[in-house]
């Protein structure tokens, strides 16, 4: 690990008209390093997670990025060219529902290549045994290599979505509720997939979330926001053994004993 | 109605300017698509509004004028536009290719080489190369600003993984002078390589999509590929059945309900040409029957 973060956000507030999505959110986020935000619905997490992604631009406050060439860079400074480029090299964004990260009708190993042939590669073969080897990574047959994500299941589809976010390697992935919508046992397979690749590339990533068991599966650190604020912070274990917020308290109350 | 209550070509001259304009924009930007205020035309969309537009903003009384539909002379498109033309601009027409200052095209770039000096006009449908990929024309406008064409080498990986070699046939993508990804109408890619380096200037109107965009002569055009996949234009197996030429681009005629079919040029300049200069295919009639 290196002595610096890669992320670094300060005092970011981001407000639609009148209304508050999120507020005063500073954290620094390290090279490898998984940081979960929960809360309910509404609470400003999805906000926060398309400020940070770019996606939206906040109200007030920074985000500056760590470039490779170790530079610090204010991402809302950068030109939209840099953005963009950033975002489909060195960024992932897993989407929860799959469809809205993948082309629904391109084949799965053209939706691998896409970030590859975006970035100058031109060599069909090179493509093809990239995506192969990807697609296996996450558990996805070779055979299956032509086909339309449309006749995938919801888990493969989420798989095969993290398989074209990570092909060129980023170091930051943006997850919003990646185990939504798919059912107990291929979430459980799909948390083991993706802490596997997380701690195999050494990526950092950030993880919006309702559900605290794959908070407590994922990540090291975590956030509790509530109505826009983040309401306490700290080691995952540590937040969800010894809650000290009263939100805190409640939320990990909440949750269904089997 | 009085034909002389119509402005010379049929639009009018502010229009003509507007057009002009966009064209002039156009060939300054190789390759991008220049918005514009198409006009109503007196013919559907799809008819070639959009190069009909062009070709009435650039026409002058001393031009000559050639227009092909597939390559052909005679189709309906084709006698119409030339037939409204003769009657609104009062010009010379022809199908010589070589005799035309102007020749109005859908879809094929005659065999007889353009010389410079003379202007190519292509009647576009689809204007936007990545649309069937990104249907977003906000989207598209950005990539082609940013110069992010990554996706239109999906399409073409799409191609080899479902066909084992990229079987686009028309409308094949190419890159203008280095910088725009440009759709080159439904033309034959047979076609692409004879709009590199072209010594007539390349003019494309989408009357429909409103958008005009040009080639200037001796452009770089160069049509997209992969290392491995080469860029290949199609051939044929056998020469045309009635002038004999091979390396042209061929159509298929269907002769009987029998399974009989031919092969003939596409090009019917191109092909009465030769057929005039004594070459015959082997089911070349005996004697020749006038084209017009």
């Amino acid at each position: 690990m290196t002595d610096e973060p890669l992320l670094r956000v300060s005092a970011l507030s981001k407000y639609y008209g009148a209304r508050l999505g999120c507020e005063d959110v500073t954290f620094d986020l390290w090279p490898g390093e998984v940081l979960a935000v929960v809360g309910e619905s509404g609470s400003g997490k999805t906000t926060l997670l398309n400020c940070l992604s770019t996606r939206l631009t906040p109200s007030s406050g920074g985000v500056s990025y760590r470039m490779r060439d170790g530079s610090w860079r204010d991402l809302y400074r950068m030109s939209e060219a840099e953005r963009r480029f950033l975002m489909r090299t060195d960024w992932g964004f897993v989407h929860q529902n799959p469809a809205d990260g993948l082309r629904m009708t391109v084949s799965a190993g053209a939706n691998v290549g896409e970030r590859l042939m975006a970035i100058g590669d031109r060599h069909y073969g090179n493509i093809r045994s990239t995506a192969v080897d990807w697609l296996s990574r996450v558990e996805i047959g070779k055979d299956r290599i032509d086909d339309e994500p449309r006749s995938f299941s919801g888990g493969m589809r989420q798989r095969l979505q993290i398989a074209r976010n990570l092909v060129t390697g980023p170091r930051l992935v943006f997850m919003d509720e990646p185990t939504g919508g798919l059912d107990v046992s291929v979430q459980a397979r799909l948390l083991d997939l993706l802490r596997g690749l997380v701690t195999d590339l050494g990526l950092a990533a950030i993880v919006v979330t309702h559900d605290l068991a794959v908070a407590r599966l994922l990540s090291q650190r975590m956030m509790v926001m509530k109505d826009g604020y983040v309401v306490e912070t700290g080691l995952t274990d540590r937040v969800l053994d010894d809650p000290r917020a009263p939100y805190t308290q409640l939320l990990v109350s909440s949750i269904l004993q089997v | 109605m009085n034909i002389a209550d119509y402005n010379f070509a049929y639009l009018d001259e502010q229009t003509k300017r507007m057009i002009r304009r966009a064209i002039l924009k156009g060939i300054a930007i190789p390759g991008y698509q220049v918005p514009f205020a198409s006009r109503e035309m007196p013919m559907p969309y799809g008819w070639g509004t959009g190069g009909v537009q062009i070709t009435a903003s650039i026409i002058g009384p001393d031009d000559v004028l050639k227009v092909i539909d597939q390559g052909a002379d005679d189709t309906t498109n084709a006698v119409s536009i030339r037939a409204f033309f003769k009657k609104v601009a009062d010009v010379a027409v022809t199908t010589e290719t070589a005799k035309a200052t102007i020749i109005q095209t859908r879809h094929r770039i005659p065999e007889y080489p353009l010389r410079a000096g003379q202007t190519l006009v292509y009647q576009v449908p689809i204007p936007e190369p990545l649309r069937f990929l990104e249907p977003r024309e906000t989207e598209t406008r950005k990539m082609h600003a940013l110069e992010e064409y990554g996706l239109m080498h999906v399409k073409l990986y799409e191609d080899i993984a479902k066909h084992g070699r990229i079987a686009t046939t028309y409308a094949y993508p190419v890159k203008v002078e280095g910088r725009y990804v440009m759709d080159p109408s439904p033309t034959p890619k047979f076609d692409n390589p004879k709009m590199h380096m072209s010594p007539a200037l390349q003019l494309f109107g989408a009357g429909r999509e409103k958008r005009i965009y040009a080639v200037p002569p001796f452009t770089e055009v160069v049509s997209l590929d992969f290392e491995d996949h080469p860029f290949e234009i199609q051939t044929f197996d056998q020469p045309c059945a009635l002038c004999g030429a091979e390396n042209v681009y061929l159509d298929e005629v269907i002769l009987d309900d029998k399974g009989g079919h031919m092969f003939v040029c596409s090009d019917t300049d191109h092909c009465e040409k030769r057929q005039a200069e004594g070459h015959r295919g082997h089911l070349a009639p005996e004697a020749m029957e006038p084209a017009e």
